[in-house]
């Protein structure tokens, strides 16, 4: 079929172009509107779900209740989300950040018990390889550092001297993810000693 | 117009003589790059079909507007609004999807197969048989990720669609789901599509 | 001794073609021969060390504080585009040998994903500055232009080799990519 397109003029071609790009980035922006609370939404529902897998017992709203921290180290503040039960400290989930995953940044939130032993871990962030670094969303890999605390249990890969088993093929994976949970916890430690020595 | 008949051969070129994977060597990285699960794989094939479609549709609505020397930057412009659309839309409602499919989703602009398709298709014929050519196109490509992303998954994971068959910690073939599996799971395939569509066609 | 972590990395350990997937159509496209393979490997780490410093630029200081970061897949396509454009026409006037060599490749560079990835990729970067990013582009075009070459070598060899029917063609040149992607996966750990 042949098709009468129009002259390749020069002002045809900028004019249409100009006219497609309009067009293109109207609808985006369009579109970016609607899904920016959807989005929103979708982050929110994870970081529910990652709390109540890793946080012990509670009967408050953590994320009502929670604290950011400023640390020297970390480029985003930390968030902490604070569990009580009967109005008495039950233990906090902490995010965890590591910029140095193999595809970037690795985040985690880390469940702590009131004296700093790790309950659970749950990945919220990550871009790491399919199959290689994502395993260490898996409970293989998550199982090694529940009910360790990170004052005895060294938070390096073994690689490092540490007693972290690495995931196979994924060394830079696995150091990221050691690297923010030994961040949590340290915020944890941090926290802990500014927020409750006024409420007891 | 063309005949129901034509249109039947349009749509069927794309899954079986002009299949874009095993024949046409189109849209490579993606399918070897996600087809690590066949949930995976089926969810890339639907999100290029999707783009596909849609940019078949728009530039073979305006073909005639589009000047000759500028159709390329006007048909990846177009796939690119597409593509970020499913980014926003994935990000937004399909969220693991969109973890899962990480930067691929965004590679689906240079997939040779959309700008292919509306280079040599769409820019030259009516809507209705560029739909139809997308449709084949994009099912031949979904069908062609799914089996590749369902061979990966079963072999190397004990599992399909995420339901597992093997036990926990049962030994599977884990290199399928690692780089190398991905080329060779894929060559096999390849033979096993020649093979059948050699005797049917 | 960071970038030699990055070089490293790039080129073996997650080699951008054999561990990414990333650049896969020219890599089984353009590969038949050791010749091609060098020229297409020349004009991508060219275009794709240039296309990140402009794509990483943009995306910091123009797209992010603007809160534009969702036309990032857009406007980088077309950066790439414009800059395979502008080198073509540069690389004419500055160095008519080179575009002998280079020049057919070039257009095919805009649809290739392992420079759109690249781009994209040197965002996520830790700690990321200018001079890492287009380091990482440099050394995923090397890591690139290594696996184009190997696999190039393999098959001229392979044009050679008596082979059952059905595996000629596509079937073997993904077995023997696979083996050496196989090949490549021990470098693992490495960095």
């Amino acid at each position: 079929m042949m098709v009468k397109k129009k002259e390749s003029t020069l002002i045809n071609m900028v004019l249409v172009l100009f006219a497609i790009t309009l067009a293109a980035g109207l609808s985006l922006g369009y579109v970016n509107d609607i899904t920016l609370e959807p989005k929103a939404k979708a982050r929110l529902a994870k970081k529910m779900k990652a709390l109540n897998v890793v946080l012990p017992q509670y009967d408050n709203d953590p994320i009502r209740d929670w604290v950011m921290m400023k640390m020297p180290t970390v480029k985003d503040s930390v968030e902490i989300y604070p569990g009580y039960r009967d109005s008495v400290f039950a233990g906090a989930a902490v995010t965890g950040v590591s910029e140095r995953g193999y595809s970037g940044l690795v985040k985690l939130m880390v469940g702590f018990e009131p004296d700093g032993q790790i309950k659970n871990i749950s990945v919220l962030e990550q871009k790491e390889t399919p199959g290689l670094g994502t395993k260490m969303k898996g409970d293989k890999f998550l199982r090694q550092f529940r009910e360790k605390h990170p004052a005895s249990f060294d938070l390096k890969v073994k690689k490092d001297g540490g007693e972290v088993d690495a995931l196979a093929g994924a060394t830079i994976s696995t150091r990221a993810f050691s690297e923010a949970t030994q961040q949590a916890y340290d915020a944890y430690i941090i926290f802990k000693e500014k927020n409750l020595k006024s409420d007891k | 117009m063309g005949s129901s008949g034509e249109m039947k051969q349009n749509f069927l070129k794309g899954i079986i003589k002009e299949n874009p994977v095993f024949v046409m060597l189109l849209g490579m990285c993606p399918t070897l790059g996600v087809t690590s699960s066949a949930f995976n794989g089926l969810g890339m094939g639907l999100a290029t079909l999707f783009v596909l479609l849609m940019s078949n549709i728009v530039v073979s609505l305006i073909k005639s507007q589009i000047p000759n020397k500028v159709r390329i930057p006007a048909f990846i412009v177009i796939i690119a609004s597409f593509v970020t659309i499913v980014e926003m839309v994935l990000e937004a409602y399909i969220p693991f999807l969109y973890e899962q499919l990480g930067i691929f989703i965004p590679l689906i602009v240079v997939n040779c197969l959309i700008l292919g398709r509306a280079e040599s298709f769409a820019s030259k014929n009516s809507l209705t048989a560029s739909i139809v050519d997308a449709l084949g196109m994009g099912m031949g490509f979904v069908i062609a990720l799914t089996a590749l992303g369902a061979t990966r998954e079963i072999l190397g994971n004990g599992s399909i669609f995420e339901f597992r068959f093997v036990g926990e910690d049962a030994n599977t073939l884990i290199l399928f789901i690692l780089p190398p599996g991905a080329f060779i799971a894929l060559a096999y395939l390849a033979i096993v599509f020649n093979r059948v569509t050699q005797k049917v066609a | 001794m960071e970038y030699w972590v990055i070089f490293i990395g790039a080129v073996f350990v997650n080699n951008i073609v054999l561990s990414q997937f990333l650049g896969i159509c020219p890599f089984l496209g353009v590969s038949n021969k050791i010749s091609t393979s060098a020229g297409m490997s020349g004009a991508v780490l060219f275009v794709m060390t240039i296309a990140t410093t402009v794509t990483y630029l943009l995306h910091t200081y123009i797209l992010v504080p603007m809160g534009l970061d969702y036309l990032r897949t857009i406007t980088f396509i077309l950066v790439i585009a414009a800059l395979v454009q502008m080198v073509e026409i540069i690389l004419k006037k500055v160095s008519p040998p080179l575009y002998q060599a280079l020049g057919v490749f070039l257009p095919l560079i805009t649809t290739n994903c392992a420079v759109l990835g690249v781009a994209i990729l040197a965002l996520g970067m830790e700690n990321g500055t200018l001079l890492k990013a287009v380091f990482f582009a440099f050394s995923s075009s090397v890591g690139f232009a290594l696996a184009l070459i190997v696999f190039a070598s393999i098959r001229e060899f392979l044009e050679l080799a008596d082979l059952p029917e059905g595996m000629k063609g596509v079937p073997i040149n993904l077995l023997v990519a696979g083996l050496l992607s196989l090949a490549f996966l021990g470098f693992a750990g490495l960095v």
